[in-house]
């Protein structure tokens, strides 16, 4: 044991003498684990909400019995089911006002519910005594209990005057829910002897057919395999794991060579090390040692950075996924232990798969083989030739994917695999543009600049690489998102046409507004429309009525249309859909879809297709009277109101006064304008931090690389010196080099920048949210990231560059005199 | 009196191991919480007048109740098995009966079918109000689920006769038809069963002499069988003293037609005994606490429980002198309020058969 | 090692520490086998000091790296004490090398991480046996003291290979292995090296086989062995 510490602490005493070296080590470990982490704490956070969400008493995971008319029914037919072997549980749900505040109430049954209602709340015996006995429980989650400024054994009224039973905490319930006895349930809601749905366990026993019992009444819902939510987000979360891979990449390249340099520097040590009586295994088993405690220490310190990022990026992301997909996902980071673990593991991992190639060269070493430098072009000449050949391999298989998959991480795999395959080609496109320069130069130090610049590559390919990769994302990724801003801007223009949108409680308060509104001068338009809700496919859609009237007609932005579509709209046989329903389904202009509709399917031709961008449902619009017709139902309670823009804040004072409508009932349309961008700019603002992360990872790996070379470069210099070349202008020399390396690698990232801008938006936008935007390049923001990317490089260079500047003529001397 | 019971439902609540213990004395051991106070129930008072259909109906002014039935059962090739089929009732609280989800009676009940090598059981439980579970007097229904004892327009009130009952559980399953042509039979003083010194009792009454014949499954393989059932019809607001852990109760079916139900309650102070001897014409007779010797000559071990489960029991005025033996000595009700019930055969002065319940151990 | 004092001046009672018997060695050069030692017979005694002398690439570096234990010789044997070490192990090898040799090259081979006290320690702590006593005894008698906290890089040549001797001797090997020690330093420097060296090795009496082209270095040490064509001539 202590021959094995001494071998360590020989091994480790090299660090000390190359803090940089090890620095960069750290600073890769630590960066590749935080960013990583970091991300998978977001998922992580979001994933456990939407688990929360999902399992309250059943959600979408548990098989439902409900009203064939969505309604609530007696709950005579709980006890008749059960009489007939159906292992049922009833649930009634509904809203309740507190404060202004709205939630859901949800009444369970907890004596039936079946077992495997999931990870659901579970209570403690004393609890459930308490929960069913008089004053009884209302379960809600600690975020609740904040937004509602409220402390558990309080009991909140209700906006109908009633009284619920005393909060209790229950941290596993998902936020906005409260959670009653359903005996109390019934009577807050004033649903007496009713029930919402009937949750269906799976014992097995016989059963009596469903209709012989509830008739007609009921129908079984089955139970999704993953919620509603998850497959919503999950685009979205696959975009910031694919962003945490790849800085998790881009900080691997950075261990790797730092690794792989530490190594080449301690073979000799190596060497005497085994000469001096250790064996290969024993130095194997130590220097495997010697990273996996680098690796827990920056594993460590990574997991902190990574809290750090995910605590300072989850309100960003808590807010787009509620704005985009209505997920509540709290604000505040809680992680499990497992993550803590993971963490750990993934950093030891990275850290031994980055070491791989020194530790395999470490277990062949032969100790007799002389310490001396290689003949450097050979081996980089067939490093080259080996990276090409994977590089052409990877561009196969990104080829190969995009002619064969469909799914969205098919579409990541393009991009993966494009991009790695650039950058495994990157040393060769470099050391061909350098040996080109060498050719044209006649002088020769120009001569020696490129030469000199071509022995380099091997040293900085890796920090190149990074470099080209984050330029490239950078370059793709904010060509997506001005695109996206660009077109949505337009759209949401055409959409939010009319000036103030009103949504009234019910339609008698309707048709009050309505006439109310008529009546007034500075009224232009009042357009009535309304919303239901149907099945088509398995996917819930919405049917929207539109007015016949020119406000749409010459503003809503249809991607496609038959002629006179908007003419063809008005007998109620015909109806636009939304981009992401006609990818879905594949439809397009002149099919028929059969809408499912109360009085029976309801056949309707396509005859336009209109963005829709951010609504993760699926959508059709029709004709506002002939929706009426199909949908009786349909609570006729929106409206939009066209005015001089100058009148809208009267209007709607006015309205308000007259009406009692809050801000969720009257908006105009400039708020509603804002809202939705500040919903965008967020989701994008996530992407762009992780951006500038990756961004920063790969100036970290430029500098740090350039730093390692510094040091074993000078007996390159200092022949240079010798000769007659001042120290500034040597300086001057290198950081032309390293300027032009890194102008060379950032012109590259241009054409690879916007084939992912393309992957992003005709493959990854297109299967993760289904809507495409028109591809525009914008040059002014490539020139910006060139800038961008030279100065990365010039802040890279600047410190080794200052270092030799200023490097004592006997240090330079010092090359001549020791044999290395 | 078949046992029991304080309703102590268990029940994994939300995919959960929580135990639902309604009453503040869920225990382990739950049988001792019968010796709670009965403020505010009705109590059992001497000198009530029983009557019928009404009184096979629930009692919801008190605390418990339950309606027990066990058969001794045999095959065509005269193979042995034994059925437990109850539902028991318990009050959360006194006071007038709540409405819907608002009752506030609950309900359990326990089904068991067992043969010599096999013991299987299942377990159920229903908030009443809502129509779940229940018992209605005429004409006679007692149900939890899919789980019932029926009877129809035929069933007379004095022998409740004749009634149907059936369980299903995953591995066993079994439908009855019981009939009987005696009226049932007043425990104790009149109905009025004495449980200790300290004037703890119930109302009790019985119908031993139900002729049983049905199908009975054990897995998917059933069997045709026929013999001898057994109710027992029990209510109480406290029916143990507080030093009372539990008891040993014996209902047998003689070969000769006779009919005898023993109990033993254990109290820390010399055991409380006391038992019925029927005459196979139905006439019943008192045994006083005096008269009657049990003693246990063999136990087994089920988990922690160390269980009396044959007997020697002397009645010398009636000169019986009998020994017990269980059909299987493993016939452990594992149910969230475990106890040991299963048939027996008992030989010595007379030989027949019958069921033997021990709880509290 | 633990040959004591009093044998080792007694020179009719030495001890042989090394033995090597009929060894062959063949290199495969791109692709043609190169006969390096073709059959070498050789001993060395406790205390004794031998210079092993013959033109470039007559295996005079092979035969030391094989008696190292740092390759693995065709045929014959070698012993190392008594003991054949052919049939053992890398494990096994490293042990002999740690505990039982000292090897000195011609490049210092120090650790350039290790201060020089650290360095001069490095093999005895390896071997479990570093003995602050004789590190000091050594640090004086290669006349240390001053640069003991200096790197290596911080030395000149014979300073180096001062503390690559030490390295070596620190342990009390049985047999101090050396490849032209003071190939890399001049004249004046490698002779005082040389006599530094002498002296140790008389003083821990170990066996003392050393690689030189240089007759004026072998003519300093006990015994001169020549090879020729792969034999001891």
């Amino acid at each position: 044991m202590r021959r094995v510490l001494w071998i360590l602490a020989v091994l480790l005493s090299h660090w000390r003498r190359h803090p940089m070296q090890l620095a960069t080590l750290l600073i890769g470990l630590i960066s590749a684990t935080a960013l990583w982490s970091g991300v998978q704490a977001l998922n992580q956070q979001a994933r456990q909400s939407y688990d929360r969400a999902a399992a309250i008493f059943g959600g979408a995971r548990t098989p439902m019995l409900v009203a064939r008319d969505g309604k609530a029914f007696p709950q005579a037919l709980f006890a008749e089911l059960r009489r007939a072997g159906w292992p049922v549980s009833p649930v009634v749900e509904g809203r309740v006002q507190i404060d202004g505040h709205s939630a859901r109430l949800l009444g369970i049954e907890p004596i039936s519910l079946p077992v495997e209602v999931g990870n659901a709340p579970t209570l403690g015996r004393t609890d459930l005594e308490a929960f069913l006995t008089a004053p009884g429980q209302t379960l809600v989650a600690p975020e609740t209990l904040a937004d509602l400024e409220l402390k558990q054994g309080d009991t909140p009224r209700l906006s109908n005057d009633a009284t619920l039973p005393p909060l209790k905490l229950q941290p596993q319930l998902a936020p906005g829910v409260l959670v009653v006895d359903i005996g109390a349930a019934q009577q807050l809601l004033g649903k007496s002897d009713q029930i919402s749905r009937l949750l269906v366990g799976n014992s097995h026993g016989p059963r009596k057919p469903l209709q012989q019992v509830a008739g007609d009444r009921l129908m079984q819902v089955e139970p999704d395999a993953e919620t509603d939510l998850e497959r919503l987000t999950d685009s979205f979360h696959l975009n910031l794991t694919a962003f945490g891979l790849l800085s998790f990449v881009v900080g691997l390249f950075i261990v790797n060579s730092a690794v792989g340099l530490a190594f080449e520097q301690r073979l000799p040590m190596l060497r005497t090390l085994r000469a001096c009586g250790v064996s290969a295994r024993q130095l194997n088993t130590v220097l495997v040692a010697e990273l996996v405690v680098l690796a827990l220490a920056a594993g460590l310190a990574g997991l902190v950075c990574g809290y750090v990022i995910a605590a300072a990026l989850l309100p960003n992301v808590a807010a787009s996924l509620r704005g985009l997909y209505g997920a509540q996902v709290p604000g505040e980071l809680s992680l499990q232990p497992e993550w803590w673990l993971a963490g750990l593991v993934i950093s030891i991992i990275g850290a031994l798969a980055a070491a791989a190639t020194s530790l395999i060269k470490a277990l062949r070493l032969p100790i007799l083989s002389s310490a001396q430098a290689y003949a450097w072009q050979d081996a980089q000449r067939r490093w080259l030739k080996l990276q090409s050949a994977l590089a052409l391999a990877f561009f196969a298989v990104a080829a190969l994917l995009l002619w064969l998959g469909q799914s969205l991480l098919a579409g990541f795999g393009v991009l993966a695999a494009l991009m790695l395959g650039a950058a495994l080609l990157l040393p060769s496109i470099l050391e061909f543009a350098l040996r080109l320069g060498e050719r044209g130069a006649r002088q020769a130090l120009v001569q020696w600049f490129w030469a000199d610049g071509r022995q380099q590559i091997s040293g900085l390919s890796l920090a190149l690489m990074a470099l080209l990769l984050a330029l490239a994302v950078n370059v793709g990724v904010s060509t997506m998102v001005e695109t996206f801003n660009r077109t949505f801007l337009v759209w949401l223009d055409g959409r939010l046409a009319a000036d103030i949108y009103v949504s009234a409680a019910d339609e008698a308060q309707a048709r009050a507004i309505q006439s109310w509104l008529r009546a007034r001068p500075e009224v232009e338009a009042v357009l009535p429309g309304g919303r239901a809700e149907t099945q088509l496919a398995g996917a819930p859609v919405d049917v929207l009525g539109l007015p016949d009237h020119a406000t749409y007609r010459d503003h809503w932005p249809l991607l496609q249309s038959a002629p006179d579509a908007w003419k063809r709209l008005v007998p109620g046989d015909a109806g636009f859909i939304s981009e992401q329903l006609s990818r879905r389904l594949n439809l397009s202009v002149g099919d028929y879809i059969d809408i499912p509709a109360p009085g029976g399917d309801w056949d309707v031709e396509i005859v336009g297709i209109y963005a829709d961008y951010g609504n993760p449902k699926g959508q059709i619009a029709v004709n506002v009277a002939a929706l009426t017709r199909r949908f009786p139902a349909t609570p006729l309670t929106r409206m939009a109101v066209r005015t001089d823009p100058a009148n809208v804040p009267t209007l709607i004072a006015a309205l308000s006064n007259q009406f009692g409508l809050d801000g969720r009932n009257v908006v105009d349309q400039a708020s509603i304008k804002r809202e939705s961008k500040q919903i965008f700019n967020r989701t994008f603002a996530v992407t762009g931090a992780l951006n500038a992360f990756t961004l920063g990872v790969a100036g970290v790996a430029l500098l740090t690389s350039l730093l390692t070379l510094a040091n074993a470069r000078l007996p390159q210099l200092a022949p240079l010196w010798a000769i007659g070349l001042t120290r500034r202008r040597l300086a001057l020399i290198e950081l032309l080099k390293t300027l032009s390396v890194a102008a060379i690698t950032a012109l590259l990232a241009l054409p690879l920048g916007l084939v992912v801008a393309w992957c992003l938006i005709a493959i990854v936008n297109v299967k993760a949210f289904g809507w495409r935007l028109p591809f525009d390049v914008f040059p002014l923001h490539l020139i910006r990231l060139l800038i961008v990317a030279l100065l990365a490089a010039v802040a890279a260079s600047l410190l080794p560059v200052l270092r030799l500047a200023r490097m004592q003529p006997a240090d330079l001397v010092r090359v001549f005199t020791i044999e290395r | 009196m078949s046992a029991s019971r304080t309703i102590i439902t268990r029940r994994a609540f939300a995919g959960g191991a929580a135990l639902l213990g309604l009453m503040r004395s869920a225990r382990a051991q739950g049988f001792a919480g019968l010796s709670e106070d009965a403020d505010g129930f009705a109590q059992v008072l001497p000198g009530k007048d029983f009557v019928f259909p009404a009184d096979h109906g629930p009692h919801p002014d008190f605390r418990i109740e339950w309606w027990y039935v066990t058969a001794n059962l045999t095959d065509v090739a005269g193979n042995a098995y034994g059925l437990q089929w109850t539902l028991f009732r318990q009050a959360a609280r006194p006071g007038p009966q709540g409405e819907g989800f608002a009752n506030q009676q609950l309900w359990m009940a326990h089904a068991a079918a067992t043969r010599a090598d096999s013991h299987r059981t299942a377990e159920k439980f229903a908030r009443g109000g809502v129509g779940q579970a229940g018992v209605v007097d005429k004409p006679f229904q007692a149900w939890i689920d899919d789980w019932q004892m029926a009877g129809s327009d035929r069933t007379d009130d004095a022998s409740l006769a004749p009634i149907e009952i059936a369980a299903s559980a995953s591995n066993f399953a079994y439908a009855l038809s019981l009939e009987a042509d005696r009226p049932v039979v007043l425990q104790g003083d009149h109905g009025y069963s004495r449980k200790s010194e300290h004037g703890q009792a119930s109302y009790y009454y019985s119908q031993p002499f139900y002729r049983a014949r049905g199908h009975l499954s054990f897995d998917d393989h059933s069997v045709e069988v026929s013999g001898s059932a057994w109710l027992d019809r029990e209510w109480s607001s406290q029916p143990l003293a507080s030093d009372q852990s539990g008891w040993d109760w014996f209902a047998l079916h003689f070969a000769s037609g006779e009919k005898l139900m023993l109990y033993r309650m254990r109290q820390r102070s010399g055991n409380y005994t006391s038992g019925t001897w029927i005459g196979a014409d139905g006439r019943a007779r008192p045994l006083g606490p005096d008269g009657i010797v049990m003693t246990p000559t063999q136990t087994v071990e089920i988990g922690s429980h160390k269980l009396p489960v044959s007997w020697r029991v002397d009645i010398p005025a009636l000169s019986i002198g009998l020994a017990t033996t269980p059909l299987n000595p493993r016939s452990w009700m594992a149910t969230s309020v475990p106890y040991w019930e299963g048939p027996i055969s008992f030989t010595g002065s007379h030989q027949g058969v019958g069921y033997l319940e021990l709880t509290g151990y | 090692m633990h040959v004591s004092l009093a044998i080792c001046r007694d020179a009719k009672w030495q001890l042989v520490v090394l033995s090597v018997r009929n060894l062959f060695k063949t290199y495969r050069s791109a692709g043609e086998p190169i006969s390096v030692l073709r059959g070498v017979d050789l001993d060395v005694a406790s205390g004794e000091r031998v210079a092993l002398t013959g033109e470039s690439g007559s295996g005079k570096s092979t035969l030391l790296h094989l008696i190292a234990g740092l390759d693995a010789a065709d045929s014959g044997d070698i012993k190392l004490e008594g003991a054949s070490i052919g049939a053992l192990d890398d494990a096994e090898r490293a042990a002999l090398r740690r505990e039982r040799l000292g090897l000195v090259f011609q490049q210092f081979n120090l650790v350039p991480s290790l201060s020089v006290s650290d360095n001069l320690s490095f093999q005895a702590r390896l071997a479990g046996r570093h003995d602050p006593a004789w590190h000091a005894e050594l640090v004086e008698r290669l006349g240390l003291a001053a640069v003991l906290q200096r790197y290596p890089e911080q030395l000149s040549g014979g300073q180096q290979q001062r503390v690559a001797i030490g390295r070596a001797l620190a342990v009390k090997p049985l047999l101090l292995l050396a490849d032209e020690p003071t190939g890399n330093l001049d004249e004046t420097t490698a002779d005082e090296v040389m006599t530094l060296t002498g002296d140790l090795v008389r003083r821990t009496g170990c066996g003392f086989l050393m690689v030189t082209h240089s007759m004026r270095l072998s003519a300093m040490l006990d015994r001169q062995v020549t090879l020729h064509a792969g034999r001891v001539a």
